[in-house]
This record gives C-alpha cells, structure tokens and sequence, in this order.
C-alpha cells in the first residue's frame, strides 16, 4: 500500500494542471463515491441503532441509548447461542463437502480421455448453479418427499420398510442442505481447479510416465501439488463467508420440528428484526455476524502468511 | 507461480527416489509392477465413469423429473412413481400456471429488472472499473481501496432496509436495478481485463486528440467485449433467481411481485400440505394440485436459464478465471 502510494506521487503529482485534465475521472469518481457512500457505508452508521433502544418514530437521533444492552441480551439467549452454532456447523460442513467434492471432480474430469465427454459433463455440471434456491429447494422437496425417488430407492432396496420423512428429522438437516450445497456448486467451482490443472506443465505427466508412475501416483504427486496454491486462495476466500452459507435453504425448508438446528443468524435478524420490528435487536444480531466474518478473514489470512501460503492481502 | 513449481519439483524428485529405490532393491518385478499398474489403470478407468455416470444421474434426474411431473395430471402424480415420462399427460398445469395473474406480473417484473437491471450494472461496473485502471489517474488507489471494503464489511438487513425506506425505494420497482449497482467483485474482474489491453491502441487515440469518455466508449469498450458478457451473465442470472428483495421491500406491492418470489409461495403452499391430494381452487380443481403446478411454475422459470447457458460457457469460464487470479 505504502510503496504504491509513493510510486505514484513520483510519477503524477497532484497538480492544477493534472487535476484538470483528470476533471472527466474526478467528475465520475465523485459519483461513484457518492453512490458507494450511500448504498454502502451509511448503512454501517445504523449500526448505533445496536447500541439504542430503536423506535421508528423518535429516529436514530433522539432514540434511548442503552449502551451493550442488545448485545447482553442477545447472549443471554439460548435460541441465539443455538443459531450460532447452527451457523457455523452448516457453514464449516457445506465448505469441507463443497471443498473436497470441487477438487475430486475436476481431477476425475481431468481423467477422462474423451475430450467430447469431458465437455457434455461439464456442461450438465453447471446446470444446477444456475438455478435458484427456490428451483433447488423445490427439486429436493419432491426427491425426498414421502413418494419421492429416495424414499422409492430406499424401500426397494428393503434398506426401509416405510417412507422416511426426511424433513422432520433434526439429525438429517445439516446432511441434506451440505448435500443441496455439493449439488447445486460442484460443477461450478470445479472451473477454477479444472483451469489450474490446464496451466500444470505437460512435461511434468511425461517425466512421470516415463518413470513408470500410475493414474494415482500422477495426481497423488503432479496434479494435487499444482493446484494447490489455487485451493489455499480459494479456502482463504471462502472462508469469510462461512457465516453466509446460511439463510436461503434454511428459510425454504426450515419447520418447526427441526427449528432447533435449521435456524441460522440471518433467519433469528429477519424474525426480530422484520416480524418483531425490534429493529435494535435484529442489528445488533447483523454487526455480530459482520464482525466474526472479519476476524476469521484476518486470522486465515494471517495463518496462511505465518505457513508461506498464499494470501489474500 | 515459481514457488508452486518448486512444489511439483521436489513432489516429482520424492516420486523419482521412491521408484528408483525399489528398481534398484528387485529390478525382475519392475515389468510384474508395470503390469500391475496397468491393471490399477483400467481399474482407475472403470470407477471413474461410473463415477461420472452416478454424477450426471445425480445432476440431471431432478431437473428430468420436474419437467415431467409438470406435465403429468396433478391428481394422479399424488400416487407418486412418476420418474422421466409423464403418466397421464396434460397440459393442464402450464394453463393453469399461465392464467395466475400473480405469475404473469413476476414474469413481466422479472423480465424487467433482468434487462435494465443488468444494462445499468453493466454501464456503472464498466466505467467504474475504466476509471481505477487508469495508470495516471491520481486518485486510484484510494478509489479502489474504497471499493474494495464494501466486498468485506456491509451494515445488514435491517439498517439496509431503513435506508430504502427513507430513500423511497420500497415499494418500488426500482430498489431491483438501483442499490446492487455496482459490486465491488465485478468491477476488479472488469478492471484486472483493462489492464491487460494494449497501450498502444489508447496512445494513438489520445493523439488523435479524443477525451477519456471517447477512449473509454470507442477504444477500451469494444475490446472488452468478452468481459461485459461475462459480467453482464453474472448480474442477469443474479436479477433472474432473486426472490428476497421482492419479499422483504415489496411484499405490498402485488404489481412488482418477481417470478422467484411467486414460486416460492408456491412452494410453501406445496410444503404446508406436503404429501395430500388438496386440489387447487381453481376451474380446473379435478386434475391439477400444488406439486404439478408448482412443477410447472418451476420449468417456465428455469427454461430461459437452460436454453442460454450452454451457449455462454466460454465467457463464465474466462470471468472466474480472471476473478480468482487475485494481484
């Protein structure tokens, strides 16, 4: 930051004459930081409302303070420890299943020899990213339903007698909605590895061959290696939002019989904050999610910096 | 980049000791072990298209199975068993589907907001990503960095939705296009692209004596073409599925009601008598029932996405590529 701050006063001082021949950029930045000052940052200014009693009629100005009192309460709350630990479950177990299954089908697609096979998989493998939630909630409602394929599978194979009623076992939830995760974004974050594998040297599976090294042993010592920097930025990436992994399933499928380990932080912010209208409550609930997200981006990315990873800054 | 060949070099020296050591310990098995690595390839082979038979079976059964649910009578599908072909075939649903007014107005809003949604955010993200990969531009850094932190840090839902009110955004049509505008992602891909373009092409038009709006229209843009569609792919995807705003600012207003937002509703009605053979209140109350409806809703909704995907894989795959090569 610092040395790009100097490069640059050594090459474009800020003078009069510069300014004016800039006006064109300046007139539009001072638009865009306008813009961004609204939309964006203005919204962190309502984060006062956490540390007030909020009313819609009195405003954020003549509102009560009440100091951390939101946020004692919030801990205080034994449905908000449970949302937290919800969250963070199904935020670690969707980015470890949606991880490992990106990586072992871009190496297994990489495998396949047919290049005309290896297009049309790919191509069906990035259907589901573009359906909505509601497509895909929607789609795993009827597989699992009483009548639906699972259950059908499951009873033909006598592995059941009766129909399973998959959304009402709070033991099967976190399963279904990493699985609903793997469906719907494996193919779609495979495209970065699969591109990584491209850039390997060919040389390298060569020499390889050569020495007489099989399948296994190619991806075991040439292919993981040589992605590997692009899984370390990609887990650094994602791992800020762990904490983001949970609102749209959970808010489709969620019911009150698995309510306990369905809810997430964003659902226990809509509930307070829109039906309840304790507009404090919900933000204070919002600015807890924000600051985690932030410390787990620094500590990941002060880790991989201690371990000579790559970072992200 | 030299640091993750170093890698390969000393995995491959590793490997290279690891044979070596046993060529030299038994030099006879070395053709039994060739033979056995064969037999683990076709092993490999066999195993890994079974795996990516069970993969596009995964993917594509459901998809299948909707389509054919929607054109399957609602209350014989109640009986269950319907896979890839429809039992009794009708067309009833798609009619029932397409005289819900509700439906109607989503798609119309939808269309909408796809269209000018992903016009503006193109316009803005362009221009704003023009402006920050401008070498001499004096404010860059300081532009950027701006930028950048609304990628981390965001107020949330509630101050987020006393913003809009007090702007006059809910309620509105205009709170789809307005505050998504421009995302801090987009514009690094957008901006990483210009970077890479040829100087000499802008110093010709500079001589020539055009301003910065002329280079930008008439020099940069063409050239970016590949980088607008991939943005331009992103943000009308994203304006097609999205569902929550119209739920939460605008679930007054009947008359900006989204496609996404429709079918939810649907399904919740779906899931609230999950299983039943309860027939929709309708003309056509014998046959149809909420899940083939639904079935329906759910294939009209996803049939434009479907029909264009394949065509723009190449631009998907270049933006994420450029995305994930952070500097």
């Amino acid at each position: 930051m610092n040395r790009a701050k100097k490069e640059k006063k050594m090459k474009t001082p800020i003078t009069k004459k510069e300014l004016m021949k800039q006006k064109v950029l300046l007139f539009w930045s001072a638009i865009f930081v306008v813009y961004g000052l609204i939309f964006y940052y203005v919204p962190l200014g309502g984060w006062i409302m956490a540390f007030q009693n909020y009313k819609p009629k009195t405003g954020l100005l003549h509102s009560k303070f009440v100091g951390l009192g939101k946020f004692k309460f919030l801990f205080e709350d034994q449905t908000f420890l449970k949302v937290i630990r919800n969250t963070l479950g199904m935020g670690v177990l969707n980015l470890v299943c949606t991880f490992v299954m990106a990586i072992l089908f871009a190496i297994l697609l990489n495998e396949i020899r047919s290049n005309k096979g290896k297009k049309t998989i790919q191509t069906i493998s990035y259907l589901p990213h573009f359906l909505s939630w509601i497509i895909v909630t929607g789609i795993l409602h009827d597989a699992l339903s009483a009548n639906g394929i699972i259950n059908e599978l499951l009873v033909n194979l006598h592995i059941i007698d009766t129909p399973i009623s998959f959304f009402s076992i709070p033991q099967l939830f976190w399963p279904i909605v990493a699985f609903a995760n793997v469906w719907k974004e494996t193919g779609w974050n495979a495209i970065i590895y699969l591109a990584a594998i491209t850039s390997i040297d060919p040389s390298l599976y060569e020499a390889a061959a050569i020495d007489g090294a099989g399948r296994w042993a190619k991806i075991k010592y040439i292919t993981l290696p040589g992605i590997r920097p692009t899984i370390m930025i990609l887990l650094l990436m994602n791992i800020g939002n762990v904490l983001n992994a949970g609102f749209e399933i959970q808010y489709l499928l969620g019911n009150g019989l698995i309510k306990n380990v369905s809810d997430t932080i964003d659902i226990y912010v809509l509930t307070w904050g829109i039906s309840q209208s304790d507009y404090s409550l919900g933000t204070a609930a919002g600015i807890f999610k924000s600051v985690v997200a932030i410390i787990l981006i620094v500590v990941a990315n002060y880790v991989a910096k201690r371990s000579g990873e790559e970072r992200l800054f | 980049m030299e640091n993750k060949e170093m890698n390969q070099q000393t995995d491959m020296a590793a490997f290279h000791e690891e044979t070596k050591a046993q060529e030299s310990k038994n030099t006879s098995t070395v053709v039994k072990k060739h033979n056995s690595i064969l037999t683990a390839d076709k092993l490999f082979v066999v195993c890994n298209t079974l795996f990516m038979i069970l993969f596009v079976v995964v993917t594509l059964y459901p998809v299948l199975n909707t389509v054919a649910l929607s054109f399957n009578e609602g209350t014989d599908a109640v009986r269950g068993g319907i896979h890839l072909i429809p039992r009794k075939f009708t067309f009833k649903n798609y009619s029932v589907v397409l005289h819900m007014q509700n439906i109607i107005t989503g798609a119309v809003v939808t269309v909408a907001r796809t269209v000018i949604g992903t016009l503006l955010a193109l316009v803005a993200n362009a221009l704003l990503a023009y402006i920050i990969s401008r070498k001499e531009f004096l404010f860059k850094s300081q532009l950027s960095l701006f930028w950048v932190i609304t990628m981390y840090v965001n107020g949330g839902l509630i101050p987020v939705l006393l913003l809009y009110k007090s702007l006059g955004l809910t309620n509105s049509f205009w709170v789809y296009v307005i505050p998504g505008m421009v995302s801090a992602f987009n514009v690094l891909v957008m901006r990483t692209y210009m970077q890479g373009l040829p100087e000499a092409l802008e110093d010709a038009a500079k001589i020539d004596g055009a301003g910065y709006m002329t280079i930008f229209v008439k020099v940069v843009s063409p050239l970016c073409k590949p980088v607008y569609a991939t943005v331009a792919l992103f943000v009308a995807v994203g304006q097609w599925n999205s569902w929550f705003d119209a739920m939460i600012y605008n679930r007054m207003k009947t008359e900006y009601t989204t496609l996404q937002y429709e079918l939810m509703k649907l399904l919740s009605s779906v899931m609230q008598q999950s299983g039943s053979a309860t027939s929709m209140n309708t003309a056509n109350a014998a046959t149809v029932t909420p899940v083939t409806v639904r079935a329906a809703a759910t294939v009209i909704t996803m049939l434009p996405i479907i029909c264009l995907y394949p065509f723009l894989q190449r631009y998907f795959v270049a933006g994420l590529t450029i995305g994930g090569v952070k500097e």
